[in-house]
């Protein structure tokens, strides 16, 4: 098999894999047995491309030219790889715990749910795999698209209300500055491929380089800059394997990799330096962290709470590639491999304690951490990562970007990632300490007589969503240890541009 | 006997939909008429196919009427532009009419079908007409056949809903007034030339110059194809007569009058008046531009408020004109090029959208959106499908919304208009509100007790799913699209004396 049939075929198998699930839908056992099938089929061929991408491939597929100049185009370099890896990863625990979930939840029209599943995956999939930004634009729509059902998916007035939400700040964005950008792009260089170095130096006005940026920057959504971050907590209505994978991982990850890509490979990061045109990005990206970790605190709701982490964890990435140097660029990608698997874990643990104890607060989790250790242990770990503690994942990316910005020159950013830690231990740390030290509420017990009273045995949820939480609670350990490798890796990502032979 | 057949296509375009109007009104009950009917629809397409290939390499035909040679006789002319409009309208009425006869024998009573059909008949000779005759007269009296036979369509619509007769009524009149202020024009320009031929006038005009007359004559023809075409203020007539004419005369009419109506203006604006005449360039940019974009704006926020889906989409089509005369108001090739593929592009759509409306009036009933709850489940095939002309509407990637979208875009940004840029794309925002109401009804909302609606049948699906395939596929692969349509741009732009921007 050859690279660039091997990438065609990781787009294929998820898109082949919804009509499969179609077909399938009254048989629920077939059906989930697909879609995990069809997750670790996609990994072993992404792990396929990884190997050749290490060794130095960079394979590349036209299919067909739509305007006169802008073609369809898949090619692969080394953030898209990495980003493809995350997402087709972490799909196979999601597609695993879905089952348990959605099962134990009882949730209505599971089938719609894993073929728009599947669906939103092979958007993501294209998006890290896309070869030009035209590209990237279109499975960046498919991507808002499928998932809405996924959002609107109980189909109550509330669901309705924040899927509504969602594609109206998603939508509004991306129409509104996005595709200006884009068309933008194009009118300037009359191209649209991603180039090491970018494309802009020498067709552009210095002076407008800001504003196309604030249009890329505001345009790609997902990426959840303030202000356009409400569509992230009204996703979080969506059931929680969506908010797992989906809104830790695929779809806001397709936000902060766009962000990467274009800085990268459309602006140049050397060019964004010399002309500091980004400056202002690093003290939106600052805010935003902070004001969202401030935010995160006054959370009740566990899902909403870990929704405005995520939305401060992910301008970390965006603030990587604002500060515009190498340890920036390899900072950012790297945050979003720790982030994802850290996240995931805190979304499938908030899950896992739905299903098993139909709770949803943080103020109703007193004493649960004893009924359902394994669950709020890995709760702990994925937080420590978050936080950035070694001997956690977290800790390198945070340790790279703290780097860049001593690179950059920029105090007050170290500053505000120390100073954003700490509220990361205040708002997620609570969670765990709550669970294993505060004595549960003895009322309620009283109230419901012996039935209700604590039992001495765990509670833990179904086995289907237990183990993909302990999974990447040990790949957020693993990670830690195998961070050499990836900083290698990341490395290879082209800063300038290629010098012509 | 091929030979001759071949020579006379461009005649025969015309002549045989004109002929065979009333020998359809003769063939009496049952589905005599209709059969004869849609054979005709498609042997005129077949006609405009080939003389679309005829053109496509990029030679005009010239034909002379009953062999009196232009300026004297009428000369039927097509190029790029008016090969491509023949091609759109013939083939949406050749799409339309397998969909018309399930569709039209619900709302329409037995023994009137005939007539109805020999109406269509004839609003499609006149719109062929309006589109390939070379001659200014000649475009008011096609203009006026297929106006005529409209309000006959539109009016039909009243064993459904009486209101149509008043919708009728009122485009009557208003169409009327439209028609007067065209042939006062075409009188003024006669009064300064003393001739009709389009290229003759085009050149008289050029050598005439400036003058009062002249432009009262451009004014009137300015004014008089605005009503037909309904440029905004002047577009009351549209809505009523949408939502209350029958399903089948909507989407065809939503796909091809207003779009001939575009044609006769860009032809009138650049062919006629096709020297660098400083009034016309000051009037699309003061007067065509902010009406193009308030149309824009105005339309789709209505359009909002609606709870009649037909009524709804009828609002989206003035807002949709309304980026077509945009297109035209850059006064650049690429402007002129995003007018053109949006010509296609908003046909193939509407017509679809216009067609799933029918479908819903079929099984539901009614078109209003309150009663089309939970309905995603009932007709999926129908919904899916408005849900794919939906994403066209709204200019998502990978339909044909996106390319005209794109080619506007690019229009303002190389002339810097950067805020017309942003403008654009906000109408669109307002288009996934219409839209997405639709969509949350049909889909995230319960079907109301006790009600059951069924698929709607193969032969209305069939068309309506025809377009929705077009209307992606040339969104997956522009290159055809956009090649005829930068063609019979540059056809236009060659034939007319103006100093374009570049």
């Amino acid at each position: 098999m050859t690279d660039a049939n091997a990438l065609l075929l990781a787009l294929a198998i998820p898109a082949i894999a919804m009509f499969l699930i179609a077909a399938s839908g009254s048989r629920p056992n077939i059906r989930d047995g697909i879609s995990v099938a069809a997750s670790i089929a996609t990994f072993a061929v992404v792990l396929r491309l990884l190997e050749s991408i290490i060794a130095g491939a960079r394979p590349s597929v036209t299919l067909v030219e739509v305007m006169p100049g802008l073609v369809i185009n898949f090619s692969i370099e080394p953030l898209g790889m990495l980003f493809a890896t995350v997402a087709s990863g972490l799909w196979i625990v999601t597609a695993i715990y879905s089952i348990g979930y959605m099962r134990g939840a009882h949730e209505k029209k599971q089938t719609r749910f894993y073929i728009c599943f599947a669906l939103a995956i092979a958007a993501a999939l294209a998006i890290a795999f896309s070869g030009n930004l035209f590209t990237l634009f279109i499975f960046y729509e498919v991507l808002t698209l499928s998932t809405y059902p996924l959002v609107a998916h109980k189909e109550t007035p509330e669901a309705r209300a924040g899927a509504r939400v969602y594609l109206g700040i998603l939508m509004t964005t991306s129409i509104l500055f996005l595709l200006v950008a884009v068309i933008w792009t194009w009118s300037l260089t009359g191209t649209m491929e991603f180039r090491a170095g970018g494309i802009l130096e020498g067709n552009i006005d210095p002076v407008f380089v800001p504003f196309l940026l604030a249009l890329f920057a505001f345009g790609i959504g997902k990426a959840a800059l303030m202000p356009f971050h409400r569509w992230l907590p009204a996703a979080m209505v969506a059931p929680t394997p969506v908010s797992a994978l989906l809104h830790a991982v695929a779809v806001v990850k397709a936000g902060v990799f766009t962000m990467l890509k274009v800085g990268t490979y459309i602006f140049g990061i050397g060019f964004l330096g010399r002309t500091g045109a980004s400056e202002w990005l690093v003290w939106l990206a600052a805010a935003t962290i902070l004001i969202a970790s401030i935010v995160a605190l006054t959370k009740d709701d566990l899902k909403a709470r870990l929704a405005y982490s995520t939305v401060s964890q992910l301008s970390y990435i965006t603030l990587g590639m604002a500060l515009a140097n190498q340890m920036g660029v390899v900072g950012g990608a790297m945050h979003i491999v720790m982030h994802a698997m850290g996240k995931i874990t805190l979304f499938m643990c908030a899950g896992a304690i739905y299903v098993a104890a139909h709770k949803t607060k943080v103020s109703e989790l007193d004493g649960l951490g004893r009924k359902m250790p394994l669950t709020f242990i890995a709760f702990a770990i994925a937080s420590f990562s978050i936080i950035g503690l070694p001997p956690f994942g977290g800790a390198w990316s945070k340790w790279y970007l703290l780097l860049s910005a001593a690179d950059a020159g920029q105090l007050v950013i170290i500053g505000v990632l120390m100073l954003s830690s700490l509220l990361n231990v205040a708002y997620l740390l609570s969670i765990p300490a709550r669970a294993f030290f505060s004595p549960p509420k003895d009322q309620m017990a009283h109230s419901l007589g012996a039935a209700a009273l604590p039992s001495k045995g765990w509670e833990e949820a179904p086995l289907f969503c237990l183990v993909p939480i302990c999974l990447t609670a040990l790949g957020c350990i693993v990670l830690f240890f195998a961070v050499g490798g990836i900083y290698e890796y990341l490395l290879s990502i082209p800063i300038s541009p290629e010098t012509a032979p | 006997m091929l030979d001759i057949v071949k020579a006379n296509l461009p005649a025969l375009q015309v002549v045989v939909p004109l002929v065979a109007a009333p020998i359809c009104a003769m063939l009496g009950r049952g589905g005599r008429a209709w059969g004869f009917a849609t054979f005709i629809s498609f042997l005129t397409f077949a006609i405009s196919v080939s003389l679309f290939s005829a053109t496509y390499a990029g030679q005009p035909i010239s034909y002379e009427m009953g062999g009196w040679a232009p300026p004297i006789g009428i000369e039927y002319r097509i190029d790029g532009l008016n090969a491509f409009v023949l091609m759109i309208v013939s083939g949406v009425a050749a799409l339309v009419m397998p969909y018309a006869r399930r569709s039209v024998a619900v709302e329409i009573p037995a023994e009137r079908q005939a007539f109805f059909y020999t109406a269509f008949l004839l609003c499609l000779t006149g719109l062929l007409g309006v589109t390939i005759t070379g001659d200014a007269f000649n475009v008011f009296v096609f203009l006026e056949i297929s106006s005529l036979s409209t309000y006959a369509l539109v009016a039909s619509g009243a064993w459904r809903n009486k209101r149509a007769l008043t919708a009728a009524y009122n485009y009557l009149i208003m169409g009327t007034v439209g028609a007067t202020f065209f042939v006062i024009g075409i009188g003024m320009l006669y009064m300064i030339t003393g001739t009709l031929n389009m290229a003759d006038l085009a050149m008289r005009i050029a050598e005439h110059g400036d003058s009062r007359t002249l432009r009262m004559g451009f004014v009137f023809i300015f004014v008089g194809i605005g009503l037909k075409l309904a440029m905004f203020p002047l577009h009351l007539w549209l809505p009523n007569a949408y939502s209350f004419a029958p399903s089948a005369v909507t989407s065809f009419i939503a796909a091809t009058a207003t779009k001939v109506a575009v044609y006769v203006l860009l032809r009138f604006m650049f062919t006629i008046f096709g020297f660098d005449y400083a009034f016309q360039a000051s009037t699309l940019e003061n007067v065509l531009l902010p009406v193009a974009i308030v149309a824009m704006f105005a339309a789709s926020l209505v359009a909002i408020f609606q709870d009649d889906l037909k009524r709804m989409l009828a609002y989206s089509s003035i807002a949709q004109i309304g980026y077509m005369l945009l297109g035209l108001a850059f006064l650049t090739p690429t402007g002129l090029v995003a007018t053109i593929v949006h010509l296609f592009n908003h046909a193939v759509t509407k017509g679809a959208l216009f067609m799933v409306a029918g479908c819903f009036v079929l099984s539901a009933g009614t078109s209003s959106i309150s009663s089309l709850r939970g309905i995603g489940r009932d007709m999926p095939w129908t919904t899916a499908a408005f849900v794919a002309g939906g994403l066209s509407l709204i200019g998502l990637p990978l339909t044909v919304g996106f390319i005209s979208k794109w080619y506007l875009v690019q229009a303002s940004l190389e002339l810097g208009w950067w805020p017309v840029a942003l403008l654009i794309m906000a109408s669109s925002l307002l288009a996934v509100i219409y839209v997405w109401r639709v969509v949350e009804a049909a889909y995230l909302q319960p079907a109301p007790e006790g009600v059951t609606r069924r698929e709607a049948p193969l032969s209305m699906l069939v068309p309506a799913w025809i377009l929705v395939g077009l209307s992606i596929w040339f969104g997956i692969d522009a290159t055809l699209t956009t090649t005829a349509a930068s063609r019979a741009a540059d056809t236009l732009i060659g034939s007319s004396q103006i100093l374009w921007q570049e």
